[in-house]
Formats: structure tokens, C-alpha cells, sequence
């Protein structure tokens, strides 16, 4: 069908990159399907489930709401940019080490989000934790070793 | 199993918190799920969906959508194989219905119903053609719930149904079946109890939520081999159905296993696989993607039956149960197999009940065909059962804890479909929880505005057993290569990989587990049923053990000696006389002269994997001006037999219990007028936020099963059982209201309290 593809410049997980995508495509489409990173989730295309977190300019975003248009221009921080050249971000460590996941759909945006806030906000209060999540579903876990895994985090740091 | 086995205590492996062998990829986005298939040439499928609750199907025009460019393929039902060819040897039940549950023909039975499909050169392209697909209906009147599926002259949803009524064929009807347990004289228990309660309890359908929608990827070659992706709890099950939905021999398909993102018992039935499979038949081979909307994972797959239960018991004044009836009747969905036969096998089984009845109804009604949820059955039958001894124990002002010690299941206690339980952990649960912190604490005081109660709740499920395969490579270095069949849904590679290591004396990371495809491991059946620990470890125990007896053997020929005079003990070979050593991690790089690589296989089908129980205590605060509900304590006490990983086992029990409040207080498939779902969004099917919710306390009672070497039971299933009988004991504990209709949401408590 006839559309309109457009010209992105954009930058993600600290990487130059320059693609062509359809007018109407998710920034999360142009993701899994164009730059090839599919370690951020499709869970309901509707921004509800959280599964599809990624980082826009230091704000964390539902991709799936994002045309990949917008974010020309932009700086975009997906889970696969999280672990470095040191090693596993320590985030990626206290989930693993907490048992934080189990079927491991949910878990990229969480720790996204979660970077988000920790970022920001160094030690968070379990309160402010579980609002800061709350946009991000897991039905596996029932939250409890996610909330202990950013805390552990938060404690370290 | 005939070999019962000796409660262990010296564990190395077992109980310990390795991180999981597959937690690094999972947390740097690299683990393949479902959808993250990429295959070179690959096209997208798409399907068309009833927007009818009810209907006859008229026509199906699809020459528009043939004709669209970049459409490669268009396929309705009758691209499908016939049903009653049989082509899988693994007797699924009702799996000839699902033929037309798949893909309907001639009518559909909810909204959402596949109708027909297309591929084409992307996935927008397929679902603009999907657009132009003209299905003309001739509307029939829904049947949304049991009451009207009873009802005389109720609509009838299949013409063809013989309904199975206590033995009797009966024809014109939407009850699927319905039997019967009986055993003891009922109507003398009664007669003899000085207190009968009797009380009936509602129930919506609700979803297993998982966030991963259901996807496939299919490859069809032109000598008939099949090559699949599906997100699943069961290659194998992918494997057979799809063959018998396409035609072909189960040896003709190949399923890879890929990462799947949740699916509580969701993800056992095939959707879109035999689609996609034809589709790339009839794209020349093209490989054929498919992803399930939100919507559609809403409306067309999965839910847990809603229904209703009644449940009578008679007590003495001296507190002991004399008699207990039952009437269970589930909502099927579209098609007969609800899970009613499990709810009746669990509804009475944490009580020694002298007389009891149970009847059980399976019903169809004009919504999604149910599929299996966590403990299928079992959750709602729980909240029947778990309300009435609630209000036997506020009747008389007994000890809740205490009147269900006095007439607790126990080792030789008949379930009410008859079985007599082996040993175990019910009382050690009730007796834990009684000790608990919590339940000795006092609930505090609420806010103003705000009310407090606590409620206690207590469940059963069986557990499964059933075929499972493991293979051990030993490498040179030591490393042992491990191959099982069973789906990794929460962290099973590590609990199947730490029962080879506890054998051999290695660490749970010399253990390299891997989950092949179907050509390349023995059968193993699906991740559900609690089974997977218990089942693929044991099959991973006896791998281990046949490679011992193996490397005792070679130590045999490398030391000149008689293997009747090697020990093995932690990983290290000893001759008898102590002189000589050699650990596995040695032997390894040595086994060249004494015959080769060593490897071991085992496979096993176990019988049912021992009997979990469950005591879970909810304080709950209600806000009286709005009627919100906020979870604000919850403990869960479980017998888990041997926990192997305790923080998986803890994590099971943690989900399991969420799930089970997002049940208790909010989740439904809350209807239009028409039939149709209202809220297939992750927005109005509101399942529980990490803001919703306290931590989850768990208390892991250990009564090992005799059946498994380290005592293993199923964790999986059991912690959804008491969830909204604990929630609902706890309202009424606040309120002094008793809620019978799930789910006790903000509008119910009003009326109540009003």
C-alpha cells in the first residue's frame, strides 16, 4: 500500500544509526524489525503492559506509542544498551541474583524503568519503587524479588 | 512408582540460590522468545476474527483480499485437515472440536472466532487484507453464563453435541457432561450434623494474563517437513496438534524451542501454528509469522472458567464434618472441556469428609473455549468450599485454624473422587500458618474511613507427573551438557540442572542445561501440572545416576580393578582401600582409553507428583466511602515437599498468589449486552500493579514426597487455590458482609455495606 517512508537519524544505545520507516511504524517496530534489537517486548501494543519500555532523552516511554519518526533526533536507551564494556549493569546483576524473573517477557522493561528512576533518584523508598513500576506489568513474580532487586541496587549504590 | 524414597538432609546443591543458567541472556535482551524469530524471506500472517458473539456463517468472500498486492495466500477452514483423522498418539481430549475452534466453519460461537487468514509481504499489508475479508452472518442470540445455557429452550450452540448426563446420551442440549463422586450415605451425614451451611458462590471468567501475546512462525516444505516456532508451555504439544490440525505425521513437524513469556496453563493449546503452517504451504514455503493482538488474546484464547459452586457441609456441635455436598458447574466456552473434572477432584480434598457428593457440569456457552489456568478447576471450587467452613467456624465461634486441623486430610484420607491420599503436609501447613508471625500479630488499627479484616483460605491440587527426557553429555573439561524437553517458563532449567549436579557431586554451573528441539530430545510433555521440577528432575536423576555407574565403570578399567570396590561420593571415585582418588572433573579428560565419550540418557513417566497444599492468611484494608480493597499483609504457607531453587519456589508461590488476588478483587470478563467483552485491554482488565500490592511473606513447609528422590512436589499451581476465599474471608471479617459473587470489587462492597 502506498505510504510516505520517512528519514531517521537518531541515536541509540550510544550508537549512530540512520534507517528509512513508514510514517505509521511504532518506534517499537522500527526497533525489532529495523534496527534489529528485539530485546524490547510487544506485549499489547497499547501501552499498558509496559513490556516495550525504552528510555527517549532521559524518559522512559511505552515504544510501542512512539513513532519511530519522533524520535529523529533523539537519544534512545533500550536494555541491550544497559550491560558495558565493565560488565552487567548492576541492576541486570541484582535481578539475576534475586531471582527477579521468570518467564523474562516483562523483564527488559523493567530494568529499563527501573534505570529510569534509580538514575534519578538514587535511594527510593519501596513506595516510591512500586509506583515508579506500576506502569510495567509481571504476572510471574507478583513484584516482590523486583521491588527487593532495585532496593538492593538502591542500597549498594 | 513402586521405589518410595528416604527423606534426605545433606544436600550440596539441592536448597541452594544459584543464579539461573539462562538469566543472563533474559536480562540483556538476547533470549529468543516467540516473536523475536527471524527467519531470511519471511512474511507475515494475519487473521480474520468474528464480530459476532453468535451467528451462523453465510458466506466468506476473500477476493478482495486475494487480490490485494503483496497478499501471497488466503486460507479459511477448509484448508484445515479433516477431524477424525487420527495422527497424534497422545489422545488429546476434545481435540477433534478444536478443528473448528482454530478456525470456524459454518458458525461461530464468540467474538473473535477465527474465520479465515491471510499471509502477505508484511504485517501491515496482512492486516489491511484481513480488513477485506466480507464474512456475512446470520446473527442467533447469545448464552452468556450457565444459567442461561440451562435454561429451557436455551439456544443451543452445537446441533451436533450428545451430551453425556450421569451416562445417559442426551441430545439438544449445551451440558457437555455431567457426573458424579459419590461415596459414604450423604443424607444420613446430614441427619446427623447439628449445623448445615449451604452456600452457592459466582464466578467470571478471568485470563491467565500472560504478557507475551501467543505468535507462531512456520515453515512448510514441499517434501511435507514442517519446521515451527511457538511460544509454548510444550514443544511436543505444539508438535501433535499441529500435525493433526494440518494432516501430516507428528515425525513430519519439527518444533524449536524458543523462550516463552508466560503462560500458566494459557499456552498448551495450539492457536496459530497449524495457520501458519498452511499459510506458508500455500505461500510456496514462504516461512509464515504470526502475533496475536491483545485483544484477541482477550477474547479469543485461554480464560479459566467462571460458573458457579454450591457447597453444603454438616458439622456436629463437637466440630467434626459429617457430610459435604457439591454442585459445580464451569463454563466450558465455546467448546466441552472446562476444567470442572480437576475442581471436583480438589473442591473437598483438604478435609476428611465421611459421606460427600459431588456433581460436576461442563457447559458450553457463547464465549472462548477455556483452556487451563494455574491449578485449573481448583481456585474456584476453593472459594466455595473456604466460604462455607469459614461461616461454620463464625457460626459457632470456632478456632479457624483449629476446626480445620480437627478434620484435616491426611495419609489415608478419601478425596471425593474416591482416591485415598499418600502422606501428606496438610496439617504441617495449618500448623505453620497457626505459628506464623502473622497470624499471632495483631491487624492494626485502620485509618479513619478505612476497615480491616483478616481472612484465612486454604487449597489443594494434585500435581502432575507424566513422560519426561533428559540426556547428560560429559565434556573433557568436566562440564556436563544437559538436554531436557520441558519448557523454561520460570527458571526449571536450573531446578532440573541442580538434580543432575546434586548426583554427580558437581556445582549447578557444571551443568549446562539446553531445551532442543522435538527431533532432538524424547518426548516430554508440556510445563504444566506442577510437573517439571518433579517429573524432567527425577528423569535428569536418573541421567545422572546411569552416568555414575558409567564412570565407575571406567574408572574400573583405568585402575585395573573391580568396580564392586570403587565408592562414589561427591563427585570423587575412591577405591575401597582409600589409596586411590580420582574426582569426575579428572576422570573427564581421561576417558579416551577407556572406551570413549560417556553419555546417559533416562526417561520416565511418573504417576500423579504428590499432593500440594496450601494455607494463605490475607489482611485486607477496605476504604467504606468508595469501597477500594488494598491487600495490605499476605502469607502464604505451602508444603513444597523439597524446594530445590527456594527462590523459584518462593517465586512460584509469590505469582501464584497475585495472580490470585487480581482473581479475588478485580479481574473479569465483564460482558456487553450482546455477549461480547468489554474490556480486552490491559487498561479495563486491570491485573494487579506492583502498587497494589505488599510483599508477599512465604512460609515453605517441607514433607518430602516419597515418590521423588529429593521429595519434590509440585510448586507451580497450588498458591492460586485459596487466594479468593482468603480475600473474600477477609472482607467479611472487615464488613461482617458475605460477597458471594467474584470479583468483590469496589461497586459489590458498597452494595454490601450500604
Amino acid at each position: 500500500m502506498a505510504n510516505t517512508n520517512i528519514h531517521i537519524t537518531t541515536t541509540i544505545n550510544e550508537q549512530p544509526y540512520e534507517f528509512l520507516a513508514p510514517s505509521y511504524m511504532s518506534l517499537l517496530d522500527a526497533l525489532r524489525e529495523i534496527v534489529g534489537l528485539t530485546g524490547t517486548k510487544e506485549g499489547c501494543l497499547d501501552g499498558n503492559c509496559g513490556a516495550c519500555t525504552v528510555n527517549v532523552d532521559g524518559r522512559i516511554v511505552d515504544s510501542c506509542l512512539v513513532l519511530a519518526a519522533e524520535i529523529d533526533g533523539c537519544k534512545v536507551e533500550t536494555v541491550e544498551g544497559m550491560a558495558s564494556s565493565e560488565g552487567l549493569h548492576p541492576l541486570q546483576k541484582a535481578f539475576l541474583e534475586e531471582a527477579a524473573l521468570q518467564c523474562g517477557i516483562c523483564t527488559p522493561g523493567f530494568l529499563v524503568a527501573a534505570k529510569g528512576l534509580l538514575d534519578n533518584e538514587p535511594n527510593p523508598s519501596e513506595h516510591r519503587i512500586r509506583h515508579w513500576l506500576a506502569g510495567n506489568l509481571c504476572r510471574c513474580t507478583g513484584y516482590d524479588k523486583i521491588v527487593k532487586a532495585v532496593q538492593k541496587v538502591s542500597s549498594e549504590g | 512408582m513402586v521405589e518410595l524414597f528416604e527423606n534426605k538432609t545433606d544436600y550440596k546443591v539441592i536448597g541452594t540460590r544459584p543464579v539461573r543458567h539462562d538469566g543472563i541472556e533474559k536480562v540483556t535482551g538476547r533470549a529468543i522468545y516467540g516473536g523475536d524469530v527471524k527467519v531470511p524471506g519471511i512474511i507475515w500472517g494475519e487473521v480474520a476474527r468474528s464480530t459476532e458473539v453468535h451467528a451462523k456463517i453465510k458466506s466468506i468472500d476473500t477476493s478482495e483480499a486475494e487480490n490485494l498486492p503483496g497478499v501471497f495466500a488466503v486460507m479459511t477452514h477448509d484448508d484445515l485437515a479433516t477431524p477424525g483423522i487420527e495422527t497424534t498418539r497422545n489422545g488429546l481430549s476434545d481435540i477433534d472440536r478444536d478443528f473448528f475452534n482454530i478456525m470456524a466453519k459454518d458458525k461461530v460461537l464468540y467474538k473473535g472466532h477465527v474465520v479465515a487468514a491471510v499471509a502477505a509481504i508484511d504485517r501491515n499489508t496482512a492486516q489491511e487484507a484481513v480488513k477485506l475479508i466480507k464474512i456475512k452472518y446470520e446473527k442467533l442470540e447469545p448464552v452468556k453464563n450457565v444459567d442461561e445455557a440451562i435454561a429451557p429452550n436455551a439456544p443451543i450452540l452445537l446441533e451436533d453435541l450428545v451430551g453425556d448426563h450421569l451416562g445417559e446420551p442426551v441430545k439438544n442440549t449445551n451440558i457437555a457432561t455431567h457426573f458424579r463422586h459419590e461415596f459414604g450415605n450423604v443424607e444420613e451425614g446430614f441427619k446427623s450434623a447439628n449445623l448445615i451451611v449451604d452456600k452457592e458462590v459466582s464466578l467470571e471468567m478471568v485470563h491467565q494474563g500472560y504478557i507475551e501475546p501467543h505468535n507462531a512462525t512456520a515453515i512448510w516444505n514441499e517434501d511435507d517437513r514442517i519446521t515451527v516456532w511457538s511460544s509454548t508451555q510444550g514443544s511436543f504439544g505444539v508438535r501433535d496438534q499441529t500435525a493433526k490440525f494440518v494432516g501430516v505425521s507428528p515425525s513430519n513437524i519439527r518444533v524449536n524451542y524458543s523462550e516463552i513469556g508466560g503462560g500458566f496453563g494459557g499456552k498448551t493449546k495450539v492457536y496459530l501454528a497449524p495457520i501458519a503452517a498452511i499459510l506458508s504451504k500455500k505461500s510456496n514455503g514462504r516461512p509464515v509469522k504470526i502475533i496475536m493482538d491483545r485483544p484477541s488474546v482477550f477474547e479469543a484464547t485461554g480464560p479459566a472458567p467462571g460458573g458457579k459452586v454450591r457447597v453444603k457441609i454438616g458439622v456436629t456441635n463437637n466440630g467434626k464434618i459429617t457430610a459435604a455436598e457439591a454442585v459445580i458447574r464451569y463454563e466450558a466456552g465455546a467448546y466441552p472441556g472446562s476444567a470442572v473434572n480437576a475442581g471436583a477432584i480438589c473442591i473437598f480434598a483438604c478435609y476428611e469428609i465421611p459421606a460427600s457428593r459431588i456433581d460436576g457440569y461442563d457447559i458450553v456457552v457463547n464465549k472462548p473455549k477455556s483452556a487451563a489456568y494455574r491449578a485449573p478447576g481448583s481456585p474456584q471450587a476453593a472459594f466455595a468450599i473456604e466460604t462455607v467452613i469459614d461461616e461454620i467456624c463464625d457460626e459457632k465461634g470456632w478456632d479457624k485454624i483449629k476446626f480445620r486441623l480437627d478434620n484435616a486430610a491426611k495419609k489415608g484420607t478419601r478425596r471425593g473422587d474416591g482416591v485415598l491420599l499418600e502422606k501428606v503436609g496438610f496439617e504441617e501447613c495449618l500448623n505453620a500458618a497457626k505459628n506464623s508471625d502473622h497470624w499471632k500479630s495483631d491487624i492494626g488499627q485502620p485509618e479513619e474511613g478505612k476497615v480491616r479484616g483478616r481472612g484465612l483460605a486454604t487449597g489443594y491440587w494434585m500435581n502432575g507427573g507424566g513422560p519426561s527426557t533428559c540426556d547428560l553429555m560429559l565434556m573433557d573439561d568436566g562440564i556436563v551438557m544437559m538436554n531436557e524437553g520441558s519448557a523454561d517458563i520460570g527458571g526449571t532449567r536450573a531446578s532440573i540442572a541442580m538434580q543432575a549436579a546434586e548426583v554427580l557431586g558437581l556445582s549447578a554451573e557444571d551443568i549446562k542445561p539446553t531445551i532442543p528441539d522435538t527431533d532432538s530430545i524424547g518426548f516430554t510433555g508440556i510445563t504444566g501440572g506442577s510437573r517439571t521440577t518433579f517429573a524432567t528432575g527425577y528423569a535428569a536423576y536418573l541421567a545422572a545416576e546411569s552416568m555414575v555407574k558409567q564412570l565407575k565403570e571406567r574408572t574400573a578399567i583405568l585402575w585395573d580393578t573391580d568396580e564392586n570396590d570403587i565408592e562414589f561420593n561427591n563427585g570423587t571415585f575412591t577405591s575401597k582401600n582409600q589409596e586411590l582418588k580420582i574426582s569426575i572433573k579428572e576422570l573427564a579428560g581421561n576417558l579416551g582409553s577407556t572406551g570413549g565419550p560417556v553419555s546417559s540418557t533416562a526417561s520416565v513417566n511418573m504417576a500423579a507428583g504428590g499432593n500440594g497444599y496450601a494455607v494463605h492468611i490475607c489482611d485486607l484494608e477496605i476504604d467504606t466511602l468508595t469501597g477500594k480493597t488494598d491487600v495490605i499483609r499476605y502469607t502464604a504457607v505451602q508444603d513444597v515437599g523439597k524446594a530445590i531453587h527456594p527462590s523459584y519456589a518462593e517465586g512460584q508461590i509469590q505469582g501464584g498468589v497475585v495472580q490470585g488476588i487480581g482473581w479475588a478483587l478485580n479481574e473479569e470478563y465483564f460482558l456487553n449486552d450482546d455477549g461480547s467483552m468489554a474490556n480486552s485491554s490491559f487498561l479495563d482488565y486491570r491485573m494487579p500493579t506492583s502498587l497494589d500490592l505488599p510483599m508477599i511473606e512465604t512460609i515453605m513447609v517441607e514433607v518430602p514426597n516419597p515418590n521423588h528422590p529429593y521429595g519434590v512436589r509440585g510448586v507451580g499451581e497450588v498458591p492460586l487455590c485459596p487466594p479468593i476465599a482468603a480475600a473474600s474471608n477477609a472482607v467479611k471479617d472487615a464488613t461482617n458482609k458475605r460477597i458471594l459473587d467474584q470479583p468483590i470489587k469496589p461497586s459489590r462492597i458498597l452494595k454490601a455495606i450500604l
